[in-house]
């Protein structure tokens, strides 16, 4: 399944785009966009321990599986306030 | 009130709007910009948000925090964009039937905003370079001797 992945701040920064589209086999997690985003971006590789990854509005963990339309953002730890 | 927005918060609006007859105490929080941050001297930040889930955030805490103290009512604002020295940057708002409770529940908010809203600063120093804020990340200046060392 097609997936697009947004990225912010330092990250987006980083990669030079706000967008990266990944390819993932039915069924696949977030630790399989980790994967995927260090190959297909490799300039986040510094970043990779402390980069947060949401699905749809909440953080979540390498294990949740995902949907083809399902909305995936990464980014590295906030720092609003 | 929860929002986001690029304009100057208005503040006063955000007050009132948690004003209520059931409550004793309003506490409202304002986050600043600061010049001095570990010595080095700031000229600016940029703020930036992942505006939905930004937004079901705040929310969240609200829900939250709601749950936790007796809230009469609660208000968020979160400016982004280019802010200048002493700008408002963020605004709480609480209002409860008595100032313990009120103030307990503004540090929470603004406390849990910090720690789990998607928002980013990017530090303007007055030497010419920028850094965005990750904690816990140590690698997040774009300074011309990084790209120097990239390259």
């Amino acid at each position: 399944m097609k997936l697009s992945v947004q990225l912010f701040a330092h990250a987006r920064d980083l990669a030079g785009r706000e967008l990266v589209d990944l390819e993932l086999a039915e069924g696949a997690c977030v630790a399989d966009v980790r994967t995927a985003l260090a190959v297909e971006v490799p300039q986040l590789i510094p970043l990779a321990q402390g980069l947060l990854i949401a699905v749809g509005t909440d953080y979540a963990d390498d294990h949740v599986t995902l949907d083809a339309d399902d909305s995936i953002a990464c980014f590295p730890p906030v720092s609003g306030g | 009130m929860i929002q986001l927005t690029h304009e100057p918060i208005d503040t006063a609006a955000l007050t009132e709007s948690v004003r209520d007859h059931a409550a004793g105490a309003v506490v409202l929080f304002l986050g600043t910009v600061r010049e001095l941050t570990d010595g080095r001297r700031t000229l600016a930040l940029d703020y930036e948000a992942y505006p939905e889930m930004a937004t079901a955030k705040m929310r969240e805490l609200v829900e939250t925090a709601g749950r936790k103290w007796p809230i009469t009512a609660a208000g968020i604002v979160h400016r982004l964009g280019h802010l200048e020295l002493g700008d408002v940057s963020v605004a709480v708002a609480v209002s409860c039937p008595h100032r313990v409770e009120a103030f307990e529940a503004a540090k929470y908010l603004i406390d849990t905003l910090k720690q789990i809203v998607p928002i980013w600063k990017k530090e303007n120093f007055d030497d010419g370079t920028t850094e965005w804020v990750h904690p816990g990340l140590d690698a997040s200046s774009d300074t011309p001797s990084d790209a120097q060392v990239s390259n």
